[in-house]
C-alpha cells in the first residue's frame, strides 16, 4: 500500500455515484397509501447469497415495507413509506444500504411492466395453442389408427371446437401483422402463415360437415404453436438485452438543484428548469443542460460530449454543454436552453436524420418471404386449377391446394431464423455482449469495415502515466500525496500509477479549481498542475503534444513533470490483429485533436485516423463509406458519436457509453476488453451461415414434400410427420452454434464475478 | 365405444386443468424470476417479506 491509500480512498468514496433523496423520489412511483415503489438495478447480484444479503439489508431499514430481488433481471424493487410519524423519510438510504452491503445500485425507471405484459401475452398464446395442439393430436391419432364413421365425425367436431378459439387467440398476432403488410401492399412471412392457417381450418370444417375423411385441424394448430415459440424466443431475447441495458447507470441527470429567488435550493426535474434559471452543480456531478457559468471555477471533462480527452478549465462566463462532467469545483450555472433544446436534442435530431442504413435494411426472413410467399401461393393456386380443370373434382382440388399450403407453410422458416439468433445472442451474452435485436446480428454478419471512436472506445478515458521527469523519488511522493486530495482525472492517474514507499504529510492542501493543487508545509509551498499554474508564468498556448502534462513546483521552481497518455482499452491490439485476420478494414473517427488521434493510431497500427470531426462530419464520413459499397460497423460511446452510431449499418458501444450512445447502438459490450468486437463479428458471421444452412434445409424439405402434396398423396398424417421433422432439423442445426463457442481459440468460459457476500 | 363418452371429457378436463394451472402461474408472476426462484428454495425463511 502506498502513502496515498487513505486519502485516495476517501476521494474515491466521494466520487462513487450516489443519488440524492430528491433523485430517488423522482425515479419512484406512488402506490397509494403513503407508499412508493422504487426500482433499482443491481448488476452484481448473481446467487442466492446475494439475494439474502440485499433483502436483509433493505428490510433492516425502518421505512422499507418490502424488498424483493429479481435475480434474472438483476433488479431490486423496494416499497417504502413516504413518511414515518409525520417525518419524511430519506429514500437515498436504500441505495446507501445496498452500497454498504457491497453492491452497486443504480436507479432505473419502470418501463418494465409494459414489456412484461407483451411477454405474458405471448406465453399465454403458446399455452393455449399448445393445449389445443396436444388435444387435437390425441384425437387425430385415434382417427389415423382406424376410427371411422360416427366416431370419426365426433372426433372431427371436437377438434374443430378446440381449434377455433385457439386459432383466434393464438393467431391474432400473425393475422394483425399479415393484414398490415397486405394493406400497405407488401408481403411478409405472416401472410402465408395466416393464409395457410385460416384456409386449412375452413376446408377442414367443410370436410367435417360433409363427413369427410381428411381434416387438417392438427396441422393448423401445431403450426401456430411452433411459430409462436419462434416469436416468443425473439421477444425474450430482445427483452433480456433491454433489461441489461436499462440496468446501466444513467449518465444524464434526472434533476438539478435549482436556486430559488429567496436563495433556498430545491431539487427539481430537469424538464422543469426554464431559461434563465440558476442551478448549482457540485464537483463530481454532470451538467444537466446547456448554460453559462455565473460563478465558480472548475475543470470539466468533455470526453463524453466532444471526444476531447483532456479536461478543460472553465470560469464565470464560459458556456458549457449538457453531459459534461464537473470535476473540481462547484459551479452556479444559468440555463441558456431548456432541456428540450439542449445539445442532446440537437444530437437526437441528427440521429433521426442519419438513420438510413438501418431503415433500408430488410431482414433475412422478410427477404425470403418476398420470394417465398408468391411462389407458394402460385403453386397452391396452380395445383387447385390443374386438379379442378383436369380432374373436374373441385372439392378434391381444394383439398390438394390446402395440403400444398400446409406442407410449404414456413414452419421451419419461421423457426430457422429466431432459433439461430437466440442461440447466438445467448452465446454473446455469456461473453458480456448484449444484442438488442435479431436484425442487428444479421447486419453485423455483413460488416466489412469498422470505424472506431477514440476517447472512451479505443481508450478508457483514464490517463496513464507514461513518463515522469522527477529529479528524485521524493518528488514523486510529494506529487502523489498532493494528488490524492483531488478527483481530477490526472491526479487520480498519478495516484494510481506511482508506487512510493514513504508517507508525506502537508500542513494544508487546497484545490484551486481550473488550476491545480496547492499545498503548504512549513514555509514551503508546493503546486501541482499545468505549467502556467505551477510556475506562475503566463498561459502558454496549448501545444500539439499528444500527451497531457502535469508539473510539480516548490516555491515557484519546477521539481518534476509528469506526462500522461490515455490508457488503451485492454485487448485493443489483439482485437485489431483479429479484425485484420478476418479481412476487415479499420479506421478511427474521433473528435479529439489530430496529434492525440495519430498517437493512438500509431500505437495500434491503424492506417487511417481522422481527428477533429464534428458529430455531423462523422456521419458524413460513414455515409461516404456506405456510398462506396462498404457495410460499416461503428464502435463509439460519446454523445457526439450517437448520430454516427445511428448512421452506420450496425453499431456497438461499451457499457460505459453515454445514455444516448447506448440507445443508438445495436450491441453493447459489458466487459472492458475491446476484443468483444471481433468476437461479436465472428459469432454473427457464424450465425449468418447457420441461417443460410437452415434455409437450405427448409427449401430442400419443401422440394421433397411438395411433389407429394401436388400429387394429392399427402394425408394429414404425412403432413404432421413432415412438419415436425423439418422443425426438429432446423432447431438441431441452430444448436450447433453452441459447439462453435467451445472451439479453441475463442474465449468462451463465462467469467464469473466473485460472490459479493 | 361407449366408454368414449367418459374418456373424452376426462382427457379434455385434464388438459384443461393443466392449461388453467399454467395461466394461474403466469398471472401470479411465477415466471418473472426463474433464476431467483431456483435459489430461494435454499433460503431458510420468507426473508422476502418483512413482518410488521
Amino acid at each position: 500500500m502506498t502513502c496515498c491509500s487513505m486519502d485516495a480512498e476517501s476521494v474515491l468514496a466521494l466520487s462513487a455515484t450516489s443519488a440524492s433523496a430528491g433523485e430517488v423520489r423522482l425515479a419512484s412511483h406512488p402506490l397509494g397509501g403513503g407508499l412508493r415503489q422504487v426500482d433499482l438495478s443491481v448488476p452484481d447480484v448473481h446467487c442466492g447469497g446475494c439475494i439474502l444479503t440485499i433483502e436483509n439489508a433493505l428490510s433492516a431499514l425502518a421505512f422499507v415495507r418490502k424488498a424483493r430481488v429479481n435475480l434474472t433481471a438483476r433488479r431490486v424493487s423496494c416499497v417504502y413509506q413516504e413518511e414515518i410519524e409525520a417525518k419524511a423519510t430519506d429514500p437515498s438510504e436504500i441505495l446507501a444500504a445496498i452500497t454498504l452491503a457491497g453492491y452497486r445500485a443504480h436507479l432505473i425507471t419502470s418501463t418494465v411492466l409494459e414489456t412484461d405484459r407483451i411477454r405474458n401475452q405471448l406465453l399465454l398464446a403458446i399455452g393455449v395453442s399448445g393445449f389445443a395442439a396436444a388435444n387435437i393430436m390425441m384425437l387425430s391419432v385415434s382417427v389415423w389408427s382406424g376410427a371411422d364413421a360416427a366416431t370419426r365425425d365426433m372426433f372431427h367436431w371436437i377438434s374443430a371446437m378446440i381449434a377455433a378459439p385457439a386459432l383466434v387467440y393464438g393467431g391474432r398476432l400473425f393475422f394483425k401483422s399479415a393484414w398490415n403488410a397486405v394493406k400497405s401492399g407488401r408481403t411478409n412471412m405472416d401472410v402465408p402463415i395466416s393464409l395457410a392457417v385460416t384456409l386449412s381450418y375452413a376446408v377442414s370444417l367443410w370436410e367435417t360437415v360433409h363427413h369427410g375423411e381428411h381434416v387438417w385441424f392438427d396441422a393448423s394448430v401445431s403450426l401456430l404453436f411452433f411459430l409462436l415459440i419462434g416469436r416468443t424466443l425473439d421477444h425474450v431475447m430482445r427483452e433480456k438485452a433491454r433489461a441489461a441495458i436499462n440496468g446501466l447507470v444513467r449518465l444524464t441527470p434526472r434533476g438539478a438543484l435549482l436556486i430559488m429567488a429567496d436563495g433556498s435550493r430545491r431539487y427539481v426535474a430537469v424538464e422543469e428548469i426554464a431559461v434563465g434559471d440558476e442551478i448549482s452543480i457540485a464537483a463530481g456531478e454532470r451538467i444537466p443542460l446547456d448554460g453559462m457559468i455565473v460563478s465558480g471555477k472548475s475543470d470539466v471533462d468533455l470526453s463524453i460530449v466532444t471526444g476531447e480527452s483532456s479536461p478543460v478549465a472553465v470560469a464565470a462566463g464560459s458556456a458549457v454543454n449538457s453531459g459534461a462532467m464537473n470535476l473540481t469545483g462547484s459551479l452556479v450555472l444559468r440555463a441558456t436552453k431548456v432541456a428540450r433544446d439542449s445539445l442532446l436534442s440537437e444530437i437526437i435530431g441528427l440521429m433521426e436524420a442519419a438513420e438510413g442504413g438501418r431503415a433500408r435494411y430488410r431482414r433475412v426472413a422478410d427477404r425470403a418471404a418476398a420470394l417465398y410467399s408468391p411462389a407458394v401461393h402460385l403453386l397452391a393456386s396452380a395445383s387447385f386449377l390443374a386438379w379442378g380443370l383436369l380432374g373436374g373434382d373441385w372439392k378434391q382440388a381444394m383439398l390438394v391446394a390446402v395440403a400444398v399450403l400446409i406442407i410449404t407453410c414456413p414452419c421451419a422458416l419461421g423457426l430457422a431464423v429466431p432459433v439461430v439468433q437466440v442461440v447466438a445472442a445467448g452465446e454473446l451474452f455469456r461473453r458480456g455482449i448484449m444484442v438488442k435485436d435479431g436484425s442487428a446480428l444479421e447486419r453485423l454478419g455483413d460488416a466489412d469495415i469498422v470505424a472506431f471512436d477514440k476517447t472512451g472506445t479505443l481508450t478508457m478515458g483514464r490517463p496513464r502515466l507514461v513518463r515522469a521527469d522527477a529529479i528524485d523519488g521524493g518528488n514523486s511522493a510529494i506529487a502523489c500525496a498532493m494528488a490524492a486530495h483531488s478527483r481530477h482525472p490526472l491526479s487520480q492517474g498519478l495516484v494510481r500509477d506511482i508506487e512510493i514507499s514513504y508517507p508525506f504529510a502537508f500542513d494544508r492542501v487546497t484545490e484551486i479549481a481550473g488550476g491545480g493543487l496547492e499545498a503548504w508545509k512549513g514555509a514551503d509551498f508546493y503546486r501541482l498542475g499545468n505549467q502556467a499554474f505551477a510556475c506562475g508564468t503566463g498561459l502558454t498556448p496549448a501545444g500539439d503534444s499528444p500527451f497531457s502534462e502535469v508539473v510539480l513546483s516548490k516555491n515557484g521552481v519546477d521539481l518534476a513533470r509528469f506526462l500522461f497518455d490515455d490508457t488503451l482499452r485492454p485487448g485493443a491490439a489483439e482485437a485489431f490483429r483479429q479484425l485484420a485476420a478476418a479481412g476487415i478494414e479499420t479506421l478511427i473517427v474521433s473528435g479529439d485533436r489530430q496529434a492525440v488521434v495519430d498517437n493512438t493510431a500509431r500505437a495500434l497500427g491503424i492506417g487511417k485516423a481522422l481527428g477533429v470531426l464534428a458529430p455531423k462530419q462523422k456521419v458524413e464520413e460513414l455515409q461516404r463509406l456506405g456510398a462506396e459499397g462498404h457495410r460499416v460497423l461503428m464502435v463509439g460511446d460519446g454523445i457526439n458519436d450517437a448520430p454516427a452510431l445511428a448512421a452506420a449499418q450496425v453499431s456497438m458501444a461499451p457499457a460505459t457509453a453515454s445514455d444516448v450512445g447506448r440507445q443508438a447502438a445495436d450491441l453493447i459490450f459489458f466487459n472492458d476488453r475491446l476484443d468483444a468486437v471481433p468476437e461479436a463479428i465472428a459469432v454473427a458471421r457464424r450465425s449468418a451461415s447457420l441461417i443460410r444452412q437452415n434455409f437450405a434445409l427448409a427449401i430442400g424439405y419443401n422440394l421433397l414434400a411438395v411433389p407429394i402434396a401436388i400429387a394429392g398423396l399427402a394425408t394429414p398424417l404425412i403432413a404432421a410427420v413432415a412438419m415436425s421433422t423439418s422443425s426438429i432439423m432446423v432447431v438441431t442445426n441452430a444448436l450447433r452454434l453452441n459447439a462453435f463457442g467451445r472451439r479453441p481459440g475463442l474465449r468462451s468460459e463465462p467469467r464469473r464475478r466473485k460472490c459479493g457476500s | 365405444m361407449n366408454m368414449l363418452i367418459f374418456l373424452m371429457p376426462i382427457a379434455l378436463l385434464m388438459g384443461g386443468m393443466g392449461l388453467l394451472a399454467f395461466l394461474w402461474s403466469l398471472t401470479s408472476r411465477q415466471y418473472d424470476d426463474l433464476k431467483g426462484a431456483a435459489w430461494r428454495i435454499l433460503v431458510e425463511d420468507e426473508t422476502d417479506c418483512k413482518r410488521p
